[in-house]
């Protein structure tokens, strides 16, 4: 029982890491960049539903569609200042400017909020008005699966199918898979590059204010550098399953989030993320593009 | 032709050293006469260990062509192993010089085994997998370091593991004098500050003669050429592991010896210093500075960490004024319309591109 309800928590964290790697695998698969800012728009996130909620003692749901809202916006502007022009640039200068943003971000959120950690209102609080538990009880109440938990899971699963039928159905979709194969014939297409690239980073930026809302939700302290450690482990997610791959960020994402679950519950708190990490490397000198990417071999 | 080409790169390099003989002397006159600000005098240790890890990290991005986001793992390895042979050796080597040297060499070292550790996975994987595994030994390295303790007594080195979060300093077993060198998570602290800028001026040419003759030297080509292209040159016979491990060691050691130093200059220090952050700003320097150009690095790092200082009339904007120096930088020397914008006042420095 014990081992089941560490699973759940692992399942759960591995949901948000989940919904963050989506973001960046969708990013990585379409520009070719690494995105480090898309940590700090999880923050970013986090704080615009945190003011919804307490100043403007706006409901939960409308929170996150708030920030959700503003997080696509931000998600188009950082594109369309900082990376639009750097398209043609080496990989590298687009990786410092996006460290730029990043710092950007972090630093404009630490002037507006300020250092000290903000307590976040959970979407779904530990216990309602009554003092009942919002959890459900299983096997007699010896398994507690906190409501929070369980619309973590499920938006997660729900976002992975959309985005999978998304990217399979619609135009837009497609454009971006094609982008993704090719930007040149993409082009010659028809297919306006830059449009489907901003589309993209929106929808990106929007999820990850779906897992800033939900991330705060379970963790409940605010600040600004909350979303660094969670963006490097969904980076990490997103290259375990195998980088530009949607079904590969999910399984990373779950995965991740398990290993780091059982390893902090039956190891070592200390060397949770090292245990992580080391599960990482091991992938990868394995399976060198990830658990479902695709190995492209080099042409002479 | 290539008489002409060659004597260019000598020229540079000479320049190189002047410049960093011509600063440090500068730089001592002035702090020996008192002009300098006192925050600026405490950042003259760090900005030397910066430039060299700078330099250090030049050899492994714009070098050898591969994407390390884990230089600080390195640093951090060199500066605790550093530490914990500069308050053992306190004994055996009485002077203070002496014993910063010997700790340099053994933080070297220690970045070094480490580096052959790390590289030996490390460099089978390409482009962004084998960034993001090094990103993953830097933290890894972090983590294994706030958990260590270690102690050293009349008996010699004692090493304990804390791995539950339950042991402390008294676990160690120490005989009674016996000192606490690195307190987990507390990381080393009562160290005797034993770094000087001479030392941080000498690390910084021998990092720079390494590289540079390195760089060219057969070897040297060698790695560029596995940069440019590794199939063409595997096919003319470069052995690939060989000379990827061979950069990527000697960046490694480099940057050992400049974390020792670095670890040498505070009495107290954290592993969590030598965080991911870190990594990046020392990437942040490499980049700005231009990719195998070396006294762009030691400019770059040298700069960005004053930039933070000379910012101080912003007080809280400071780091938000450097983020967006930062991306404009990048902007500027990246996008094709503002280079081509900016080149028009320097045709001199546009010809000399086109050439290439």
């Amino acid at each position: 029982m014990e081992f089941l309800s560490y699973l759940i928590s692992g399942i759960s964290l591995g949901s948000v890491y989940a919904i963050i790697a989506l973001g960046y695998t969708m990013v990585y698969g379409i520009a070719k960049m690494l995105n480090f800012a898309h940590g700090d728009v999880i923050m970013v996130g986090g704080y615009i539903s945190f003011c919804a909620v307490s100043y403007l003692g706006l409901p939960g749901w409308l929170a996150l569609i708030l920030a959700m809202a503003v997080c696509t916006v931000l998600g188009i502007v950082i594109e369309g200042l900082a990376y639009k022009p750097l398209r043609s640039a080496p990989s590298l200068a687009v990786l410092i400017t996006a460290i730029g943003v990043s710092y950007f971000l972090q630093n404009t959120a630490l002037l507006i909020w300020k250092a000290a950690p903000k307590v976040y209102p959970s979407l779904i609080p530990a216990t309602n008005a009554q003092g009942e538990v919002n959890a459900l009880q299983l096997f007699h109440g010896q398994l507690s699966i906190s409501y929070i938990s369980l619309l973590t899971m499920a938006s997660c699963v729900v976002i992975m199918i959309a985005l999978t039928l998304f990217t399979g159905k619609t135009k837009m979709g497609k454009a971006m898979r094609a982008c993704s194969e090719d930007k040149g014939a993409a082009q010659l297409m028809g297919i306006n590059v830059n449009a489907t690239i901003s589309t993209t980073f929106a929808i990106g930026s929007a999820l990850a204010a779906v897992a800033g809302v939900l991330l705060c939700s379970s963790y409940p302290t605010l600040q600004p550098t909350t979303g660094s450690m969670p963006g490097i482990k969904a980076f990490t997610a997103a290259v375990f399953g195998g980088i530009g791959s949607i079904p590969g960020a999910f399984l990373g994402g779950l995965l991740l989030g398990i290993i780091e679950a059982l390893a902090k519950a039956y190891i070592s708190t200390n060397l949770a993320n090292t245990i992580v990490f080391a599960v990482l490397i091991i992938v990868l000198l394995v399976k060198p593009a990830g658990l479902l990417g695709k190995y492209v071999p080099e042409k002479v | 032709m290539k008489k002409l080409s060659i004597k260019q790169h000598t020229r540079t390099d000479f320049l190189t050293y002047l410049g960093v003989i011509i600063a440090f002397a500068v730089m001592s006159f002035l702090s020996s006469n008192g002009s300098l600000s006192r925050s600026l005098t405490g950042q003259l240790v760090p900005i030397c260990c910066y430039m060299s890890m700078a330099v250090s990290l030049n050899l492994t991005v714009g070098i050898l062509g591969e994407l390390s986001l884990g230089h600080a793992g390195f640093m951090s390895v060199g500066a605790f192993s550093g530490v914990v042979a500069a308050m053992s050796l306190q004994t055996v080597i009485p002077s203070a010089p002496l014993r910063l040297a010997a700790a340099m060499v053994i933080g070297a070292a220690a970045a070094a085994i480490a580096g052959i550790i790390v590289g030996t996975p490390v460099l089978r994987l390409r482009g962004d997998y084998l960034a993001i595994v090094t990103l993953a030994f830097g933290e890894i390295i972090k983590d294994l370091i706030n958990c260590l303790l270690v102690g050293y007594d009349a008996n010699g080195l004692h090493v304990a593991f804390n791995l539950t979060g339950s042991k402390t300093v008294a676990d160690l077993g120490m005989q009674e004098g016996g000192i606490a060198i690195i307190k987990g998570a507390q990381g080393a602290t009562g160290t005797t500050i034993i770094s000087s800028f001479t030392a941080g001026f000498l690390l910084v040419m021998v990092t720079l003669f390494v590289v540079l003759n390195l760089k060219h030297s057969r070897a040297g080509r060698a790695i560029m050429a596995l940069r440019d292209n590794a199939i063409a040159a595997e096919s003319v016979g470069i052995n690939l592991t060989k000379y990827k491990m061979m950069a990527f060691v000697t960046s490694a050691a480099l940057a050992g010896a400049a974390g020792a130093l670095y670890g040498l200059n505070f009495s107290s220090l954290q592993a969590t210093k030598f965080n991911f952050n870190t990594s990046i700003l020392i990437l942040v320097f490499v980049v700005l500075g231009g990719l195998g150009n070396l006294w762009g690095s030691l400019i770059a790092a040298a700069a960005l960490t004053v930039l933070p200082e000379l910012l101080r009339a912003f007080s809280d904007y400071r780091m938000l004024v450097y983020a967006i120096v930062l991306i404009l930088v990048m902007l500027a020397t990246n996008n094709p319309t503002l280079k081509t914008f900016f080149s028009r006042f320097k045709p001199r420095k546009h010809v000399r591109k086109e050439a290439v």
